[in-house]
């Protein structure tokens, strides 16, 4: 046997254990979890007929879930537009706006990601306290009219769960800009400004542009984690007040394991992966074709 | 790290420019650290203090009292992510290790494929596996046990892990491998004696990154231990967090000691963490 073919064997002998588990426990799961969206299982005991796509029906027709879906996108435009620009502006200052420190700064926009969702949940749910919590420091300052009820009011709780998942992930997207910035060759900003461009326009047209593949992950690394958003609005809201924060994956759980409606919480994760593919799968064809064209 | 100062700044904006990054830096970095600030001086607090001051007043008398409590109610779920992380930690890297070796060193015919379906695990919103895993592990007995989440985080690490090593074997020459076939070490000499020992550094980033994910996991712990003695600390804080409303300084003290152990890894080996953070999102 030539060693190519031997090693060829010898690979796939090794990738084969992962791979047929990523094949049941994945792709398998995915099947039998869109089966299970198409049967009359709404109890402790497993029930396999099929209903066609009634649960479905029912799905997109409930307020809840029609809550869920409003919730995500409003989190969404609050959450991606937050730690992007954040992200961006924390970068672009440490990269040129400072001579040391930069790795200090760093570490401290950083430190929130080695977080569990759990502890930072815990944390923000006792600063948004309407009584004890922030509106004590507002008032303090003289910006008592800022007042709010924070996750306790259904008009904020949403705005106030963001709060705390910036926090959270913006440092992913300084960190992703500062790798970007500092691989771009600083002959091209010098040129640039030899060319008359101002800061602004350095920024503009020549920064801003060498960045967008950035740009592209950071929405995209993001973008799907808000989709499956759960545990940190689990712990922080539970959904509350009145729907005001519910999403699909915290009503996947809660209509699974808490009200036993099996078939709704199969819908429910089918409808995420749905999402979640539309946003990763474009992706990873583009970034997988560019590696292997390079 | 090294920052890059950009020659030829306009002199005119220069002085202003100069204090106000700096200052501004400062302001954003105090902010990110007020939840810390909370998290300590509240944990230092009596539950008297608690209830009469607001969440920004420093510990008049600070006291244990919420830490020993905190850590009376957390000690099995501390215990219980300890047993749970370390093991799934070590597998899902060496099985990673692994299949990097493979897909980046020996190749087969399909074998972007293979990676391609592989690291779509990566994305995977859970809850869509989670209701055929909960029968897969009844089935087997393992659900609600610390083996049955073990079981469940190496599966579903491995799309991460095998990203990790396939990207840093990628980057080593596959002249080594020549080289030791021709000194006549075979595959398993190769992969022990030279490309382990050039793994350390990728060890390093996959290990860190699996720790911090692992212990920081919240849906399966929730989903699968479903009893008490087998929850890891996460589940353990939240509902140490439902039972003890108002008690917010044995909350903050147990979400300090479930944070440590990361926190701990994070300040020393951050550079690994960071590593590992940027590695999710490809080479993007």
């Amino acid at each position: 046997m030539s060693p190519q073919k031997r090693d060829e064997l010898a690979a796939i002998a090794l990738v084969m254990p992962s791979f047929f588990l990523i094949l049941i426990f994945v792709y398998g799961f995915i099947a039998w979890t869109g089966y299970i969206s198409l049967t009359d299982w709404r109890s402790m005991i497993p029930s396999y007929n099929l209903v066609g796509l009634r649960n479905y029906a029912e799905l997109f027709a409930l307020p809840r879930f029609q809550a869920d879906i409003r919730n995500t996108v409003v989190f969404t435009m609050l959450f991606l537009p937050g730690c992007t620009i954040l992200g961006l502006a924390l970068a672009m200052l440490i990269d040129t706006g400072i001579k040391r420190g930069g790795a200090f700064f760093q570490n401290i926009y950083l430190f929130p990601l080695s977080l569990s969702f759990v502890v930072t949940g815990t944390v923000w749910a006792w600063i948004f306290n309407p009584t004890a919590g922030l509106n004590v420091l507002l008032e303090r300052i003289g910006l008592g009219f800022l007042r709010s009820g924070w996750i306790t009011d259904p008009k904020m709780a949403l705005f106030s769960v963001a709060v705390a998942a910036v926090w959270q992930m913006s440092g992913f997207a300084m960190a992703s800009y500062l790798a970007g910035l500092r691989g771009i060759d600083n002959e091209l900003r010098e040129a640039a400004r030899v060319d008359g461009a101002g800061e602004w326009e350095t920024f503009r047209y020549i920064i801003l542009p060498m960045l967008r593949p950035v740009t592209m992950s950071v929405l995209v690394m993001l973008g799907h984690s808000s989709l499956k958003i759960f545990d940190l609005i689990f712990v922080m809201t539970n959904g509350g007040p009145a729907n005001a924060t519910d999403v699909p994956g915290v009503y996947m759980f809660v209509a699974t394991f808490l009200q036993d409606l099996f078939a709704r919480g199969a819908c429910i994760a089918m409808v995420m992966l749905g999402m979640v593919t539309s946003v990763i799968v474009p992706y990873l064809v583009r970034q997988m074709r560019r590696e292997v064209s390079v | 790290m090294k920052n890059v100062e950009i020659p030829g700044d306009a002199p005119r904006r220069f002085n202003t420019w100069r204090f106000a990054v700096p200052i501004f830096l400062t302001v954003a970095a105090v902010l990110y650290l007020v939840p810390v600030y909370v998290l300590l001086t509240t944990s230092l607090k009596s539950m008297a203090e608690v209830s009469r001051t607001s969440v920004w007043a420093l510990p008049r008398r600070p006291t244990l009292e919420a830490f020993r409590e905190a850590g009376l109610a957390l000690a099995p779920g501390l215990k219980n992510s300890v047993l749970l992380t370390v093991p799934a930690t070590i597998i899902s890297s060496f099985l990673g290790s692994l299949n990097g070796f493979a897909l980046a060193k020996l190749r087969f015919k399909g074998a972007d494929l293979v990676f391609a379906l592989i690291l779509f695990g990566m994305f995977l919103p859970y809850q869509v596996v989670l209701i055929p895993l909960v029968q897969l592990l009844m089935r087997y007995r393992l659900y609600g046990s610390i083996l049955g989440l073990i079981v469940t985080h190496v599966v579903y690490g491995l799309p991460i892990t095998t990203l990790m090593f396939r990207n840093y074997y990628t980057a080593i020459p596959g002249e080594l491998l020549e080289a030791a076939r021709i000194d006549g070490a075979g595959l398993v000499t190769f992969y022990r004696r030279i490309l382990l020992p050039l793994s350390v550094p990728g060890f390093l980033v996959a290990v860190i990154w699996q720790f911090t994910n692992i212990w920081n996991d919240f849906l399966f712990a929730v989903t699968i231990t479903n009893d008490p003695r087998s929850q890891p600390v996460t589940v353990a804080l939240q509902g140490l967090a439902g039972s003890l409303v108002a008690r917010w300084h044995v909350q903050m003290a147990g979400a300090l000691l479930a944070a440590l152990p990361t926190l701990v890894v994070y300040i020393f080996l951050g550079r690994y963490f960071i590593r590992g953070l940027l590695s999710g999102s490809l080479k993007g």
